[in-house]
């Protein structure tokens, strides 16, 4: 598994509601919801984000609250994969249920510019900046959570562990 | 090496003697909680997983408290959804309209929650209900479909901060401030999988409304739960109220804390979190140059009954400044109940203000008291992000009751002081 796209770049600290503000959460329909995705925090992200593109920030990425309905936004977008320094808990179990790939790399997140082509190898965790050469390496899941990511989320998982792939 | 006490409730509850921090575990759980907003999508997940039960109809928990009364019709088409849910699961703990709270006041008060509980609940301020003594957190509404199936979570068992409390507050102080001073201190990402345990002879004086206005925002430091010790106040707030019988867990002595912060609660301050983190505190009192719009006495954190006495004691006879809008929102119908029959309702109103049915609505910019660009508001939520009450031009600072009731009457911030 693996996804390769541009990135976009955002600060520390960003909070579920910049990701989905909760005066659109009146509706649990991911494509509806999915038109504001970012908006508070990048008006232009719904417009330029293509498949496969890459969200890289700084630490505890989607802290505040528990609305699954961030990851799914940035999931039903295109977005391939995010690369943060670190997670807010709630967001971290959430990307692993749904699907979302997220990463941990520090030097990642501080090198990667907006704009720059990477690469991501979920299987072997190294991310790879096309548009600059350097390479860098994720810290890998432990087994526990490979396997429902494996399984294809976690109620897939509960349900005897049958692939989605 | 010994436990934490957040340690022994999660041993207990995935059968092993020990457990310690970092394991993975899978643990039974006592409640699965959701909301109107997160419970939707649960159930969508529940169904499209093939589940046709809940694990116990006992120990699932919905209330409809963020958009309610439905706030329009998809709002209600949301409502509907937890409605036909819980009729046909026939669950227990399910509150609507008339019935409901805010989930956080609304649970301890009508005891389903308890000592010795492992609670998940599809909400983030599910971490409330640590000052009861009981392990509970926040997760998502995957994690509450799978919750309600098997009645199970997996968790990775944190490691602590400790947080040895001591001496007493000031009397224009409340938890509110004790919970803004150390999110100050630590960061928002200060305790981030973390429990925050709290302990030490200052425990004694606090009270429960205290212990759950500080345990509801250790989320806004990361945590993973925040959990208070069980003693008087806690055995006397869950007699006659627990639906279940509670269990006290203790902290081992040579439990095993990565850090340990010593609070001095004599010298709490009257704070106040500025734009746009609950991190960026403040000294009320160095905040005089801070005009103000709104002004929200209520939410999950400071809905309680005391919030409402101490809102009441510095309202009552006064009236909010001009060109603010003061808007009291009680945590449950208790508590609305109660604030009619003792006169607070009336003293609001001739103050200026307006009190609304409970409600999360302004505090996460649903309705109820959403800020145009520009605007500003003292409230005594828990979250002040950008765009969090309504436009992302808007401010929100955090404070507590008695601050915001301070600063509805001046019209700026300032701490509140006894006549």
């Amino acid at each position: 598994m693996n996804t390769q796209g541009k990135v976009f770049k955002y600060p520390d600290n960003v909070d579920t509601d910049v990701i989905i503000p909760a005066r659109y959460l009146n509706t649990p329909d991911a494509n509806e919801l999915s038109l504001h995705c970012m908006e508070d925090i990048d008006k232009e992200f719904v417009k330029k984000v293509n498949k496969g593109d890459i969200i890289v920030a700084g630490y505890n990425f989607g802290c505040g609250s528990s609305r699954e309905h961030a990851p799914l936004v940035i999931k039903h977008c295109g977005t391939g994969c995010v690369i943060a320094k670190s997670f807010a808990r709630i967001f971290y179990r959430n990307a692993i249920n749904i699907g979302l790939p997220i990463l941990e790399c520090e030097q990642a997140a501080d090198e990667i510019n907006a704009g720059d082509e990477v690469k991501v190898d979920f299987d072997t965790g190294i991310i790879t900046d096309v548009t600059t050469g350097k390479s860098y390496t994720a810290q890998p899941f432990p087994p526990f959570i490979q396997n429902i990511i494996r399984c294809g989320g976690l109620l897939a998982s509960l349900k005897g562990g049958q692939s989605n792939e | 090496m010994g436990m934490t006490m957040t340690q022994k409730i999660l041993a207990a509850h995935c059968g092993l003697d020990t457990v310690s921090a970092g394991q993975l575990i899978n643990a039974k759980v006592d409640i699965v909680l959701g909301n109107d907003i997160t419970t939707p999508v649960a159930v969508n997940e529940f169904k499209k997983a093939g589940f046709d039960n809940v694990f116990d109809k006992d120990r699932v928990a919905i209330v409809l408290d963020h958009f309610v009364p439905n706030k329009d019709i998809k709002a209600a088409e949301q409502s509907k959804v937890c409605r036909e849910f819980a009729c046909s699961h026939c669950v227990s703990h399910f509150y609507d309209v008339g019935k409901m709270g805010i989930e956080h006041a609304l649970l301890p008060e009508q005891g389903v929650v308890t000592a010795g509980d492992c609670i998940i609940g599809a909400d983030s301020h599910t971490c409330t209900y640590g000052a009861l003594g009981a392990f509970s957190t926040g997760v998502g509404s995957t994690d509450m479909a799978a919750g309600m199936a098997t009645g199970q979570a997996w968790f990775k068992v944190p490691s602590a901060i400790r947080f040895n409390l001591f001496g007493k507050l000031p009397s224009n102080c409340s938890g509110k401030d004790v919970i803004l001073t150390i999110i100050g201190m630590i960061g928002v990402d200060g305790a981030l999988y973390k429990s925050m345990e709290f302990t030490g002879s200052g425990v004694a004086n606090l009270s429960m409304d205290d212990r759950l206005c500080i345990c509801n925002m250790a989320i806004e430091a990361g945590a993973k739960n925040g959990i208070f010790p069980v003693d008087k106040v806690t055995v006397d707030y869950l007699s006659g109220r627990s639906k279940r019988v509670p269990v006290i867990y203790t902290a081992d002595d040579d439990a095993e804390y990565e850090q340990t912060i010593e609070i001095n609660l004599c010298d709490i301050r009257p704070t106040v979190a500025c734009p746009h983190l609950p991190e960026n505190t403040k000294d009320a009192s160095e905040l005089s140059d801070i005009r103000i719009d709104q002004v929200v006495i209520g939410s999950c954190t400071n809905g309680r009954m005391e919030d409402m006495e101490c809102a009441y004691k510095i309202l009552s006879g006064k009236k909010v400044a001009d060109n603010v809008r003061c808007i009291i929102i009680p945590g449950t119908m208790q508590i609305l109940r109660e604030c009619v029959e003792r006169g607070y309702y009336t003293a609001f109103i001739d103050a200026g203000a307006v009190v609304s049915t409970p409600t999360c609505g302004p505090c996460l910019g649903g309705y109820m008291g959403i800020l145009a660009a520009g605007e500003r508001c003292i409230a005594t939520t828990n979250r002040n992000f950008v765009g969090r009450m309504g436009h992302t031009d808007s401010e929100v600072y955090l404070a507590s009751p008695a601050t915001a009731a301070a600063s509805a009457l001046c019209g700026y911030i300032t701490e509140y002081k006894e006549d």
